[in-house]
């Protein structure tokens, strides 16, 4: 048991990262819109990323 | 179901902006492979610029319309593009424009985002153009930030981009107060931030503890799983729940207790003992219930916070009524100069259509003036020489010259604003009831934990002090305090997906306690615009054939009235047009003379006499050509199609209706007998409003009162509740209380409704939790309650708390009895049709 002794001081190094982190996103504006993020990923403006052939099973799926 | 679907595709509606498509008229493009027709030559140039440049998805995604475009043509016009060009000046851009590492950097708040797509489509057309490295669009608060090279693009060129896709962009320069909501707001992520991590890693450790304190465990282990579970609540206590004794302090100090007082006694005296204890190796933690609490607490604190910025454009509200540059004269030559650089004494000409920059007096030129953002009223008002006017409000007619007597803080505009601070200051506060319950219950916890370590101390003085603490933890009024926040958010959230935005935590108790809802009338009632509402045909000549005649000539003018005739469409033209001031047109269509307006100028033209006019009230036009009387038209301001039945509802639900209004027309008789309001005050003024709401607030009334134009915000900031129509000023609804979104009026009724059944939540979790501590306090104060009971009990009462306010996501349904809603919908029908 007494690897209680590193494991938990590892565990609140790390959330003490976790912190570090979340500050970071919160101070660059991150938060900032909660909205439209859940919504471009609907946007389907990655036509030219998708290779030819997958392309045309698309449209037979859509048909 | 696609995203396609949710936006109505019906063929006589205009693809883009959902106005309907004037007959006749002839607006098509072709957007993803079907040709789609739109209402007018701007909606047109806009469709065509976005699928030009390849972003036609946005038709695709989109869940709203597109706000009709400002633009009337595919190119931009001149004065608009010079207007735009001021912003290249250096000394204007210094005010907004950044210098970083990547570039220049702007923030411009965008006006007619009504949806995701338009974020979507606004950040790839932006990003289209050269010289721009990064374009980010919130939805949020509707701000752009762009980061580009102006060497390669200038300013003024990125700006008349977004006006060619139907958006409007002015640069964002924000002030001290927003500054600060936007300071608050991300220090308060951040402490939730801090409070989460805290509270799951203690609860991890807490696992162990109670695991055993069941099963038996080592000392020394137990001993080091304290350290730990300090050193993280020790952030959480310090960091996170700081807030709380901040305000607790400050609510001792005005002697006034409110809930702030037993959190933050319960935080810092749990989380103090079990520093001793951790330290000395003795008695028990509650690091665990502690962080837990904390969490809890500041989850509630942040979404009402959100739901409170959520209207927090008022920064440029002031500066957006106000023209961005007027056109001075200089020893006879006209320049364009940035507005906020005019001067006392200054002669400034404005032509008609523009913004009057600020107070001044005509001193060449007469015209109308419009002031509807002013006194809501929309007929133009008529300006001679020597007359005074009101930076704000627009001219309508000629161009005219004026000597500016005020700018700044000096302006009428700025009056106003000041009278709006002075009536919030002094509004009555909503009392609010969980204040109410924290007053007692505070005394009572405090009482009982001293009569409790008191009797332990002269029974077993080891254990007085763990025993008393643990009445303070038990006891710790985490459901309480969690009681009306949980609700106010769950009933927030289902209104605002109404279409009823809450903007003040305060709002749903004093909707629920109205006894009394104002409305004024333009624009809030009524449509507050003039439409055509019937054509009297007085010769031979058809109906739509003198619709077309009028609109032919009604195109060439910008006066309210003749837009009334602008969603009709013109197949003729007419050339030779004259307009005279305040009396009507007079142009040539086809060679034949026509004249339309005021009717004994209209029956000039034919040197006959005005035919007598019609019964019903209204405003007549009477339209003439050389060979006598053609027809008459009625404009008229519209009642709202949803008001009558929204009145009638409000009125079942026991709230009395009245109208309080500047007009003093014979038209406030006639729409408050339509709508059944039997009180009605008329031709007030703004101080006269707010004087009358007082006198009925000092009377014992509860007011909801309901407006929209600029002379109505020293109103709404008095009374107890204000909502603002969505189609309001800025500046108005920033400072009201609640905005109408899609200005549909039945939602107020859902908004009481649901109000009143927050209330009852509020009082059900307030009697459960109340009940819960009254269960446990005696537990506690005979030495039965172990920490993890504690920790198990507070989790246990803050969900049933947590649960109850859940029920308030649906809206309650107006009884049926009180609404036949089949009369209802052909009320509605009628309606439209008169």
């Amino acid at each position: 048991m007494d690897i209680i002794f590193l494991l938990i001081p590892i565990a609140i190094i790390l959330a003490g990262c976790a912190i570090w982190g979340f500050f970071w996103c919160v101070n660059n504006g991150q938060y900032d819109d909660l909205e439209s993020p859940a919504h471009s990923i609907l946007f389907e403006d990655d036509e030219d990323l998708i290779p030819d052939d997958a392309k045309v099973a698309e449209s037979d799926k859509n048909d | 179901m696609t995203a396609s679907s949710t936006v109505q595709e019906q063929d006589d509606n205009c693809y883009h902006c959902g106005l309907s498509v004037p007959k006749g008229s002839d607006y098509q493009t072709i957007i993803n492979g079907k040709s789609r027709s739109m209402c007018c030559p701007g909606c047109l140039a806009v469709a065509q610029t976005i699928v030009d440049s390849g972003l036609d998805n946005y038709y695709k995604h989109r869940t709203d319309n597109a706000q009709a475009p400002e633009i009337r043509s595919e190119e931009l016009s001149d004065a608009l593009l010079l207007e735009l060009s001021l912003y290249d000046d250096d000394s204007v851009k210094q005010g907004f424009v950044r210098n970083t590492d990547e570039g220049d950097e702007a923030t411009l708040v965008i006006e007619g985002i009504t949806c995701a797509a338009c974020v979507w489509l606004l950040e790839n057309h932006i990003s289209g153009i050269p010289g721009v490295s990064k374009a980010n669009v919130n939805l949020t608060n509707h701000r752009a930030r762009i980061t580009w090279d102006s060497d390669v693009t200038p300013l003024s060129d990125l700006l008349a981009q977004i006006y060619r896709i139907g958006y409007q962009a002015h640069p964002y320069t924000p002030d001290k107060e927003e500054q600060l909501l936007e300071q608050e707001k991300k220090r308060a992520t951040r402490r939730l931030g801090v409070a989460g991590i805290g509270m799951m890693q203690t609860m991890m450790l807490a696992v162990a503890l109670y695991g055993g304190a069941l099963q038996g465990i080592e000392n020394q282990y137990v001993t080091f799983i304290r350290w730990a579970s300090m050193v993280i609540a020790t952030p959480v206590v310090l960091y996170s729940a700081k807030p709380f004794i901040v305000a607790a302090f400050r609510d001792i100090k005005t002697r006034h207790l409110t809930m702030d007082v037993p959190v933050s006694i319960a935080i810092y005296g749990a989380y103090f003992a079990s520093v001793w204890a951790t330290i000395t190796n003795s008695g028990e933690v509650y690091f665990d219930s502690v962080t837990m609490f904390s969490f809890f607490l500041l989850v509630g604190r942040y979404l009402e916070m959100i739901a409170r910025h959520r209207t927090g454009r008022a920064g440029n509200a002031l500066l957006n009524l106000l023209p961005a540059s007027a056109v001075k004269m200089i020893d006879g030559n006209e320049q364009l100069i940035p507005a906020n650089e005019l001067k006392t004494g200054d002669v400034v000409l404005i032509k008609p259509g523009h913004t009057i920059p600020a107070d001044g007096m005509i001193i060449s030129g007469s015209s109308s003036v419009d002031e509807s953002a002013l006194t809501g009223e929309y007929l133009p008002i008529r300006k001679e020489c020597e007359d005074k006017v009101v930076g704000g409000t627009i001219n309508v007619e000629n161009p005219i010259q004026i000597r500016i007597t005020e700018v700044g803080n000096e302006t009428q505009l700025s009056a106003i604003v000041r009278l709006l601070e002075r009536a919030q200051e002094e509004k009555p506060q909503a009392a609010q009831l969980a204040d109410k319950v924290a007053s007692y219950f505070v005394a009572a916890v405090l009482l009982t934990a001293c009569g409790v370590g008191f009797g332990w101390w002269i029974v077993e003085p080891a254990h007085a002090f763990w025993i008393t603490l643990s009445v303070l933890v038990v006891t710790c009024p985490c459901a309480l305090s969690l009681a009306t926040p949980t609700a106010l958010t769950a009933a927030t959230g289902t209104l605002r997906q109404n279409g009823l935005l809450i903007t003040r935590g305060h709002v749903l108790e004093s909707l629920a306690n109205a006894t009394h809802i104002i409305f004024d009338k333009t624009g809030t009632l009524t449509e507050g615009n003039l439409s055509l509402q019937e054509v009297i045909p007085l010769s031979s000549l058809d109906q739509d054939h003198c619709i077309q005649i009028a609109a032919a000539l009604e195109k060439h003018s910008e006066h309210p009235i003749a837009r009334a005739f602008h969603e009709q469409s013109a197949d003729k033209s007419a050339i030779d047009i004259q307009a005279e001031l305040g009396q009507g047109l007079q142009g040539k269509i086809d060679g034949t003379q026509f004249r339309i307006g005021k009717p004994e100028y209209a029956a000039k033209i034919s040197s006959t006499t005005a035919p007598p006019l019609p019964q019903v009230s209204g405003q007549w036009l009477l339209l003439c050509s050389e060979s006598g009387p053609l027809a008459w038209f009625r404009l008229n301001d519209q009642i709202r199609r949803e008001a009558a039945e929204a009145i009638a509802s409000l009125q079942n639900l026991g709230l009395k209706c009245e109208m309080l209004t500047g007009d003093n027309s014979s038209a406030v008789a006639e729409v408050a007998s339509r709508l059944g309001i039997s009180d009605c005050v008329s031709g007030v003024s703004p101080a006269e409003k707010l004087e009358y709401v007082n006198q009925l607030q000092g009377q014992g009334a509860q007011i909801i009162m309901v407006g929209d134009g600029i002379n109505d915000i020293p109103v709404l900031a008095g009374a107890q509740t204000s909502i603002a129509m969505g189609t309001a000023t800025d500046l108005a609804k920033t400072n009201a209380d609640g905005v109408l979104v899609q200005h549909d009026l039945l939602r107020l009724v859902d908004g009481v409704l649901l109000a009143r059944k927050t209330k009852s939540v509020i009082r059900q979790n307030l009697g459960w939790s109340l009940c819960y501590n009254l269960l446990a306090l005696p537990l506690a104060a005979f030495g039965f309650i172990a920490p993890y009971m504690a920790a198990l009990g507070m989790s246990a009462s803050s969900l049933v708390v947590v649960g109850n306010a859940m029920r308030l996501n649906r809206i309650p349904k107006n009884k049926p009895a009180t609404k036949p809603t089949n009369t209802a919908s052909t009320d509605l029908n009628t309606d439209s049709v008169v």
